[in-house]
């Protein structure tokens, strides 16, 4: 009850997330978002709860926790889906996944293009293997060049993928072409043939720049890695056709009718920033959002009872305490029987001072009770407190979200006191994930304030 | 002392909020700092609330001014690190100055300097051989971004003191952090002797000195802590020394699991209830306010105490590395410009940097 939450609450549409995972139209779901914001967590829950809804679906997941992988049974870099064990598979669906091996992958691609000797001339080439093992953007090119391979072998209704820890979120769609761009570029293309650049018109003065530059290059990495690059370019370009045409390819399959991105975020200013941002640069790319998935919202069970309240009702406590312990020192030391100290009087002061009378004016007027009693009661009010902060803090970090962008579906997720390492957590946050905001399971109904699914707090609440 | 600061943690761990705090935090008594980013975010920026920054250096703050001190001194000492002792003198903060190394345009620097390429520079930009070299040979990318680093602490004035007392790095996350620093390796297979590889020499020099810090940020989360154990452990393998480790985001701990042993033995629950209610928190009767508060309170505190548990365990997990720590409190408005003069006050308040 916070001034903010009584104001204009740009309300979003709610992102349908099982009208989504069900339909069988929908065959790739992205999971991106900045870093840290539990994308790899959302794409695996999401798989769970679609296969156990019947689908056949597999979750390429880039860098999980050790023990989410331990328990998926994917800590084995093998770079082929595992089914994974454990999901109820009534609906006759099944959960499939894998974590991605980027070097594996590119391997793959070389392998599977070249006769044995030529694919082992290439592998062992010293640019490919710096280029396959470290470059950036490799990742993020793999991760989609697995994407298309897993798309294109057609033994799964849905694709669910996770997008590599970038830098930004945006380099994932970056990336590939930045790879395939600069290996079939202007540049590639000059190191390979100079002669027939230099031979058309206007370019000769280009040539000899050219190979003075080249010999620049040379000198500061070493001859040999341009050789070795120009030795690797020929090869990988006469084998299939260039990057650039894959990166392509892999973007149109992320534009395709059946694709939907989930940008995923926390409820803090620097992850909505960037949820902002690749919002409006799915829209430029054409690339379909099907929403946001803020992840880590607080709620709570008590909220019609504000911070500031809960703060003064503490301080009151405390201030009891202090008073009885100078009082009556042995009472301060006293134990924890709650025994009737507290008359009936408590009762009624408490009720009359709902009303109005503030906390402190009201516990002047009572006995004291149970100086431990009084203490927890301190700590929980004060937890409390805390926790209503970071409730409104939140709703004013997603509200801004929101206001720039009232047009994304958004589905909240309630924090976890905990790490998420096995089915049974995954299926839980499977189920915050599809909880619609209009759900009736709402215990507080005196809450003006549960319109929103921070009361999904009071699951386990019994 | 360490004059090279190098921060990494996590992705969401606040690497980049703790490095510029870091930067504060040495740029007191007069001392310069800066603050140097690498990966292009351009997140110091936003920190200070400051326009994007250029790749130049340029001052973004002034350090803290020291606290038990009544007298201003001189901006700037005469050697910027033994302040004087006598007098209990109060000096005037130092300045942060800040820096986004662009790759490419360290390269273009680099080529400048040994070649003297002129217009030919700008060719090659178009061509797209710059964004060649510095993309496609990662090692090469690396070492010009910590060459401008190690470069900006060796740099001497003309009176050969030091123009920076401290540079702080706002470095890539601890998965690439050894890769990053570790360039010898890098450029091994690419540059056997010519500039690169002098550069990378002379890097790597800085960096295995005690010269040096290593600075690992983390949250009491079980992947930001497994990440920073590993991270220890790869650096440390690549004979770079970790200075310490930073646990970021901080929460006091209310109440414990011991606490809510209280509560559910003995039936303390009806004494709560009481207790809230002489708060003036309504009835402590069934159904008065203060009793269908209880359970909702309860909840709260058994995630609470849940939390606490870990926390304890991955601080645990933590101590055991053996490194120094520094603790950060969470800033419950998130971080301003004052939250960060906040955060370096207690960098420096828990042990010397």
């Amino acid at each position: 009850m916070t001034s903010d939450d009584t104001t204009l609450d740009a309300s979003a549409p709610w992102l349908e997330v099982d009208a989504l995972i069900d339909n069988p139209r929908t065959r790739i779901v992205v999971c991106c978002g900045s870093g840290g914001v539990g994308k790899t967590t959302t794409a695996a829950a999401l798989g769970v709860r679609a296969a156990e809804r019947g689908r056949k679906v597999v979750v390429l997941t880039i860098d999980p926790a050790r023990r989410l992988a331990q328990s998926m049974g994917i800590s084995e870099l093998d770079n082929v889906p595992r089914q994974v064990k454990g999901v109820d598979e009534t609906a006759g669906g099944e959960l499939h996944a894998m974590m991605l091996d980027m070097k594996r992958t590119f391997d793959e691609i070389v392998e599977g293009h070249a006769d044995a000797d030529r694919a082992r001339a290439i592998l062992e080439n010293p640019f490919y293997q710096s280029l396959s093992a470290g470059f950036a953007g490799t990742q993020e090119y793999m991760a989609m060049e697995k994407l298309g391979q897993l798309r294109a072998s057609d033994e799964w209704d849905l694709i669910i993928v996770d997008t590599p820890p970038s830098r930004s979120a945006l380099d994932f769609l970056d990336a590939p072409k930045r790879l395939g761009s600069f290996l079939d570029g202007k540049f590639i293309r000059v190191l390979m043939a100079p002669a027939k650049v230099g031979g058309r018109a206007g370019m000769k003065f280009l040539n000899v720049g050219m190979s003075m530059m080249t010999g620049t290059l040379s000198k500061l990495m070493g001859g040999q890695l341009l050789r070795d690059v120009q030795t690797f370019v020929a090869a990988m370009d006469t084998m299939f056709g260039g990057f650039r045409t894959r990166a392509d390819a892999t973007y149109r399959l992320l534009q395709a009718p059946g694709t939907a991105f989930l940008v995923v975020a926390a409820p803090e200013r620097d992850a909505l920033r960037e949820a902002a941002y690749f919002v409006e640069r799915l829209a430029a790319e054409q690339m379909p959002l099907a929403g946001l998935v803020l992840n880590r919202v607080h709620g709570s069970g008590a909220a019609q009872l504000s911070a500031e309240r809960a703060l003064a009702a503490a301080e009151a406590l405390t201030e009891r305490m202090a008073e009885d312990a100078d009082a009556d020192p042995d009472r301060a030391e006293n134990n924890l029987e709650p025994t009737g100290i507290v008359d009936l009087d408590g009762g009624k002061a408490g009720s009359r001072n709902a009303g109005g009378l503030s906390p402190a004016a009201a516990a002047e007027h009572v006995a004291p009770t149970s100086a431990s009693a009084a203490q927890l009661a301190a700590g929980l009010l004060r937890l409390h407190a805390e926790r209503m902060q970071v409730l409104s803090r939140e709703r004013r970090t997603r509200d801004r979200f929101t206001a720039l962008h009232p047009e994304v579906p958004v589905t909240e997720v309630a924090a976890l006191p905990g790490d998420v390492h096995d089915l049974a957590g995954l299926r839980a946050i499977g189920d915050r994930l599809a909880l619609n905001g209009t759900d009736t399971d709402d215990t507080h109904s005196d809450n003006t304030d549960s319109h929103d699914a921070h009361s999904d707090d009071t699951h386990g609440n019994d | 002392m360490s004059r090279l600061h190098v921060v990494s943690g996590k992705g969401g761990t606040g690497k980049t909020t703790v490095a510029a705090a870091l930067a504060l935090a040495l740029a007191t008594e007069g001392r310069r700092t800066l603050l140097v980013e690498v990966e292009g975010r351009q997140g110091i920026a936003q920190l200070f609330e400051t326009e994007a920054l250029p790749y130049e250096e340029r001052k973004i703050a002034v350090g803290p001014a020291s606290e038990d001190a009544s007298r201003w001194g001189s901006p700037r000492t005469e050697s910027g690190r033994d302040s004087p002792r006598g007098g209990g003198g109060r000096r005037a903060g130092g300045e942060v100055h800040a820096l986004a190394i662009d790759a490419e345009r360290a390269l273009l620097d680099y080529l400048q300097m040994f070649y003297k390429l002129g217009s030919a520079g700008r060719a090659l930009k178009k061509l797209g051989a710059i964004d060649f070299a510095t993309t496609i040979a990662p090692g090469l990318r690396d070492v010009l971004l910590t060459g401008k680093a190690c470069e900006a602490v060796r740099r001497k004035d003309k009176s050969g003191k030091f123009v920076y007392d401290a540079v702080v790095m706002d470095a890539p996350p601890t998965g690439r952090i050894t890769r990053f620093l570790n360039v010898n390796d890098e450029v091994a297979g690419l540059a056997k002797i010519g500039p690169i590889h002098n550069q990378a020499q002379a890097v790597m020099r800085v960096l295995k000195s005690p010269e040096t810090a290593v600075h690992l940020v983390t949250l009491l989360e079980e992947m930001p802590v497994q990440e920073t154990a590993d991270g220890v452990e790869e650096l440390r393998a690549a004979g770079i020394s970790v200075g310490s480790i930073v646990i970021n985001m901080t929460r006091p701990a209310l109440l414990d699991n011991g606490d809510l042993d209280i509560i559910a033995a003995r039936g303390a629950r009806t004494g709560v209830a009481k207790a809230l209610s002489q708060a003036g928190l309504g009835g402590a009767r069934r159904g008065g306010l203060a009793d269908r508060l209880i359970d909702p309170l309860l909840e709260q505190a058994r995630e609470h105490a849940e939390r606490v548990e870990l926390e304890r365990a991955e601080h645990a997990e933590l101590t055991a590395i053996g490194l120094p720590t520094y603790e950060l409190e969470l800033l419950p408005e998130g971080v301003d410009l004052a939250g960060l003069y906040h955060l370096a006050r207690d960098l420096r308040k828990q042990r010397p940097i």
